[in-house]
């Protein structure tokens, strides 16, 4: 296999684990806390809110905008690392 | 000035603004009328994607679900902003590298057929016809409500405006125009829910007043909680419906949204691989800003209904109460005669009917703020409206002259693209007035159908074909006819065959019709991936195509077709 190949190669393998890392925050936050768990947390006071109808209500929302920022700011470093980012 | 003087003058400056906008920026090329010349800026393209995003149903309807639906209405809210993540993740960055205009595009070359390519455009038409008549009646009933004119009348001035500048400018005109109307409804949006905060909880962020305290000190969630269950209701923070089928809503839901044709072909728009990228998350923030109001507005409103005119006199209730019965969306019975409003579970004892999409309508008077306001979340509900019926027009104008026309005729000149591109959007536009004024009375229905529809077929041969090079043309037909049928079939059943079967006790596994586009596109993923195994491998060609989507740099070149 050609060295870009390999270069590629490990490129995409590094891509799909962040991907893998985000998602699985995405699935915690929403399925996880704002669904499955919702009635534990929400035996915990939390300001003016139940944990879980916070999260399922508010919280799963930011945690959202911010994974896309953090993968906006990753995969940028990951485009650079391997040389294949846009001018 | 009155309100309706204040609605002419604040809707008409808005359709001013807008048309004028359509003529500035007037498509010249199919690339154009496609992308928008593919050079938008990711923040623009974020406020575009929100506003074709955030449709009359978002604008008018969802705090008022969400304000009767409690803790169960945290389907709408995840739903509709986790569906962006899996956007930005997955999908729109490998769009946009692989540089062609439309979703059926990438189907049909990635799986190297047209039979796929003529598949992903059924499904397209189906999905955004069904969403179009749905907001055509939206710009109706909100017409008809604040300028004082009939419903089919309403209807036809919003099929002039978007006629206008859907046909002449296209994708272009469109980005432009939603750029605007982002700011008209999101502004309309927030005006009156920080005052509403202000006066109830004394804090002006409406997402931090939901959990703050009210006039006697008790946090209003604890209070909403207390006094609805008083009443004999659900608590509002506890959830009515089963846990397996708010899992299933809430994940076909954002699969759906991921699988929307209208709000992907907006990831063609920009320039570069990492703007696809950044301004999905701009989208999501814009989104977000309403989506995390709402469910504040939603408690805000139940609580000033419940709290000014539950167990109240009839004689004595507040002036926006008679203002709103006076259009039916409020009535008031005094079924015992005791002369107190009785508000109760049980149809038979209560006395109050509250229609949902009061809460954000009414808002503004039960703030007791001026009259233009109510003009502007008039004007905020119209461009709500008019921004998804224009993003969907386009669908529907690309899908009949790029993904019919174009594959069957590929020596066809640019011009004449051009020109069946506006003779179809043309087309469409009348199309969906005409469901607009005759609705079929299915159209609330049938929203299941364009979400479940789009999270069965799209979503899955979409990630497939990125995320693996096995997959074959086999697979994804067999796959996208699969997930389809079965979600057809599952919601066609309980919502028009056996209307009356349509409950927990009858469901697979206690999924609604609303969540059944979930399982639809488990088995969209299965067919495909054992199909594929057995089946041969895709040519080598496609296989070199699928790396090459997989890495940002050159996606400028791709444009060329």
């Amino acid at each position: 296999m050609s060295e870009t190949k390999l270069k590629m190669k490990a490129y995409w393998k590094k891509n799909l684990k962040t991907l893998l890392f985000l998602l699985a925050i995405w699935f915690l936050v929403s399925f996880g806390f704002g669904i499955l768990l919702v009635e534990p947390l929400n035996t915990i006071q939390f300001g003016g809110f139940k944990l879980g109808f916070w999260f399922a209500q508010q919280g799963s929302i930011y945690t959202f905008v911010v994974l896309i920022f953090v993968y906006v700011y990753r995969m940028n470093q990951l485009d650079k690392e391997f040389d294949v980012n846009e001018e | 000035m009155d309100i309706l003087t204040w609605t002419y003058i604040l809707v008409g400056a808005s359709f001013a603004l807008y048309i004028g906008i359509a003529i500035y920026t007037r498509a010249g090329s199919t690339k154009e009328f496609y992308t928008a010349g593919g050079g938008v800026s990711p923040l623009a393209n974020g406020m575009a994607t929100a506003a074709d995003w955030m449709s009359a149903a978002s604008f008018i309807s969802m705090a008022g679900i969400i304000a009767f639906a409690g803790y169960d209405g945290s389907v709408y809210l995840m739903g509709w902003t986790g569906g962006y993540v899996l956007l930005a993740l997955l999908l729109a960055p490998y769009l946009r590298k692989f540089g062609k205009f439309t979703v059926p595009d990438f189907v049909g070359d990635r799986y190297y057929s047209n039979k796929a390519r003529v598949v992903a455009v059924i499904c397209a038409l189906f999905i955004s016809f069904t969403y179009v008549a749905g907001q055509m009646r939206g710009v109706g009933i909100v017409f008809s409500r604040y300028l004082e004119v009939d419903i089919n009348t309403g209807v036809i001035i919003g099929m002039c405006i978007v006629f206008f500048y859907a046909v002449l400018g296209g994708m272009k005109g469109i980005t432009y125009t939603q750029v605007a109307q982002y700011c008209v409804l999101i502004f309309a949006y927030m005006v009156p829910a920080i005052f509403i905060s202000m006066q109830l909880t004394g804090n002006p962020i409406p997402q931090l007043g939901l959990g703050g305290t009210v006039a006697d000190g008790t946090h209003l969630l604890e209070k909403l909680d207390g006094v609805l269950s008083e009443l004999g209701f659900a608590e509002y923070t506890s959830g009515r419906k089963g846990m397996a089928d708010i899992f299933a809503i809430t994940l076909a839901l954002m699969v759906g949204t991921a699988g929307l044709p209208h709000v992907i072909v907006r990831f063609f728009t920009v320039p570069r691989v990492k703007d696809a990228r950044l301004s999905a998350g701009y989208a999501l923030i814009f989104i977000a800003i309403l989506y995390t109001t709402a469910p504040a507005v939603a408690a805000f409103g139940i609580y000033n209904a419940i709290d000014t005119v539950a167990d109240k006199p009839v004689s004595n209730l507040p002036e926006w109460v008679g203002n709103w019965q006076k259009t039916n969306l409020i009535s008031i019975d005094d079924k015992n005669g005791d002369g107190i409003v009785q508000y109760t579970p049980v149809a038979e004892t209560n006395e109050l009917k509250i229609d949902r999409d009061i809460m954000v309508l009414a808002s503004p008077e039960i703030a007791k703020l001026p009259n233009w306001v109510v003009g502007l979340v008039a004007a905020g509900g119209m461009a709500a409206a008019l921004s998804t019926a224009a993003g969907l027009l386009l669908v529907i104008s690309t899908s009949v002259s790029r993904d019919l026309f174009r594959t069957f005729k590929p020596d066809m000149t640019e011009k004449r693209e051009l020109l069946i591109a506006r003779i179809s959007a043309a087309g469409a536009v009348i199309l969906a007035g005409y469901f607009g004024v005759n609705p079929p009375g299915f159209v609330a229905e049938v929203v299941a159908f364009a979400f479940g529809l789009a999270a069965a077929s799209f979503f899955p041969v979409i990630i497939m074909g990125i995320f693996s090079s096995r997959i074959n043309k086999e697979g994804a037909i067999a796959g996208m006819v699969s997930g389809l049928v079965f979600t057809m079939l599952y919601i066609v059943f309980f919502k028009f065959w056996n209307p009356e079967m349509n409950n927990a006790d009858h469901w697979w596994f206690g999924i609604s019709p609303e969540g059944i586009g979930s399982v639809g596109m488990l088995v969209n993923f299965v067919v495909c991936f054992v199909v594929s195994k057995l089946t041969p491998a895709p040519p080598q060609d496609v296989q070199d195509m699928i790396q090459e989507i997989r890495i940002p740099r050159g996606a400028g070149k791709a444009h060329a077709h």
